[in-house]
């Protein structure tokens, strides 16, 4: 409100001054956006480009049509399904614990260590987020051990591995869940505690108070942080390279690949692949930015 | 509402099992490396390793890089936008969100395409050229932290007053940036550092298609290859990143309270 009303700079008034002053005003944003085209735009623009023509450069659909290739569709599908099933179940169990902390009647202390933890959890992603699963749950992990040494219950022989699809989507929850458990901390503050208590007055049940207000007031930031957290998922390949090598067939283990070697045997073809991955990527963050500013209305 | 109810106790135990049973696995796992008894032999082999010391001090020099540049062009943009054009607001926001949009693996994808050897601008014809483009890769993979960081720390104090105030006393640009603006926002700057901090430290992507001897890709040469040794790393790793986490926590708490939140 200060940027509106406030009094111009004070030798910005001089007659004859203004024109100039407006007009290179601009000057001071040009090393911001000289960066963020070099270094940002350019680079996504030429592969998106690149995505539309053939070797020679003459305008194509047919990279667009060439990722119907079985093998690409079967790394995106697998992608999709671990970004989805990490989403949803790290979605719904970060909102669990996040409301169990804000709403939840324990002592005030549990909040603000979760919140740290979530922090350092959060960005404890990568190749050492891979280790530490494989401690704990690879052939030779401690929970692994524990299980047969005193439950004689070997999880290999059950059906369990690591270096598989639940696996990965179990090691991507270790971020998924505590970014969760921080994005949706101020969206359960924004659920005021006098609408449970005018709910409770008028006679509704808890189911009643959840299914007429508690989510629809939170359903678009529940829903907006789900996409993110499927994006996050999606563009994500420390973790998995970490984890299972370059053997778990996701699409960014296989531009990745592409990348090193162009596995494709066609550089086009490797454009439109990072492009589906952009398009992927991009519609779930602006799904996920358009369903936050609509949450928004409810935390004034 | 203020009775403690038997659910939220299940869902926090559950939540913290999960969290805290990693992590004593992985530490367990590190202490056994001599055979029959648990000793910290893998740490003194890790931190012993000629290539950990160098690849460890390479990215932290990288974040440094990373920081100093991020820094420097963060700030006068957020300030000049919050000063002089409040209108470009909304583009500035939009394009440094734009690193969560674009996977890392794109945006890299992208660079040895349009700065390779024989391109206008090359890029990656030498390793110091290099280095520079993945410090510049860095920043942007950064952007939307250190912008929102930054940012929240200018909407919280008058920058019109405070430059006005500057200007009558005589002071120039630099003078009001360096000496009057950035002291103002320190709380926030150290936010977005220690965050950038904990991202470039392991990062992986980008160092590792760019081809640079960083951590992140000597981590994953190491699980490749050792059996006990990834474990230590995973904690010291771990530790890294609590320590920046929870030296945000330490600056923000010192002032007023300001920790910028991840988006």
């Amino acid at each position: 409100m200060t940027q509106s009303a406030s009094p111009q700079a004070l030798s910005s008034r001089a007659p004859g001054f203004s024109l100039s002053r407006v007009s290179w005003d601009w000057l001071g944003v040009v090393p911001f956006f000289l960066f963020a085209i070099l270094f940002l735009i350019l680079p996504t623009a030429f592969l998106v480009v690149g995505a539309f023509q053939d070797s020679v450069g003459n305008f194509t659909l047919r990279n667009i049509a060439n990722l119907t290739q079985p093998s690409i569709v079967a790394a995106y599908w697998i992608s999709i399904k671990v970004s989805a099933a990490s989403a949803i179940i790290g979605g719904a169990v970060g909102f669990l614990i996040a409301y169990a902390a804000i709403a939840g009647g324990v002592p005030g202390w549990i909040r603000p260590t979760l919140m740290t933890f979530s922090g350092v959890a959060s960005n404890f992603a990568g190749v050492p987020l891979a280790f530490a699963f494989l401690a704990t749950l690879g052939r030779t992990g401690l929970v692994t051990a524990i299980l047969i040494k005193y439950f004689d219950f070997n999880i290999y022989q059950h059906g369990f591995n690591l270096l598989s699809f639940w696996g990965l989507v179990l090691t991507y929850l270790y971020f998924q869940i505590s970014l969760m458990i921080l994005i949706m901390a101020p969206a359960i503050d924004g659920l005021k505690r006098e609408w449970r208590e005018a709910a409770t007055i008028l006679g509704a049940t808890t189911w009643q108070y959840w299914r007429y207000i508690a989510l629809p007031v939170l359903g678009p930031s529940l829903l907006g942080t789900t996409l993110l957290l499927f994006a996050n998922a999606f563009g994500a390949i420390a973790t998995a390279y970490g984890l299972t090598g370059s053997s778990l067939n996701i699409v960014t283990i296989l531009l990745f690949a592409q990348i090193r070697g162009d596995v494709l045997h066609d550089q086009n073809l490797g454009y439109a692949l990072a492009l589906g991955m952009i398009v992927i990527t991009g519609a779930s963050n602006i799904a996920y930015i358009w369903l936050r500013a609509r949450s928004e209305r409810w935390q004034r | 509402m203020k009775r403690a109810k038997i659910g939220p106790w299940i869902a926090l135990f559950l939540g913290t099992l999960y969290f805290i049973v990693p992590l004593i696995a992985t530490f367990e796992f590190s202490l056994r490396m001599r055979r029959g008894e648990y000793s910290f032999d893998a740490y003194a082999v890790v931190l012993a390793d000629a290539r950990f010391q160098a690849t460890f001090g390479y990215s932290t020099a990288l974040a440094f890089a990373t920081i100093v540049v991020g820094v420097l062009l963060v700030v006068p943009t957020a300030y000049w936008v919050n000063l002089r054009l409040p209108k470009l607001r909304p583009v500035i926001e939009f394009i440094t969100l734009l690193p969560l949009v674009i996977p890392a693996i794109v945006l890299v994808f992208g660079y040895l395409r349009i700065y390779n050897s024989e391109s206008w601008l090359p890029m990656t014809s030498s390793e110091r050229l290099t280095d520079l483009l993945l410090t510049f890769g860095y920043v942007t993979l950064a952007l939307p932290y250190m912008y929102r960081a930054v940012d929240n720390g200018l909407r919280a104090i008058d920058v019109r007053t405070l430059t006005e105030a500057a200007q009558s006393l005589g002071a120039g640009w630099p003078t009001i940036l360096f000496r009057v603006i950035l002291p103002n926002v320190r709380v926030a700057v150290l936010s977005g550092a220690f965050l950038t901090f904990a991202i470039v430290i392991g990062e992986f992507t980008l160092a590792a298609l760019l081809d640079r001897p960083a951590f992140g890709p000597y981590l994953q040469l190491i699980g490749a290859n050792r059996a006990y040794e990834p474990s230590a790393l995973a904690i010291i790793a771990f530790g890294v990143t609590w320590a920046c986490m929870g030296l945000i926590n330490v600056v923000g708490r010192a002032s007023h309270g300001q920790t910028p939140k991840a988006p």
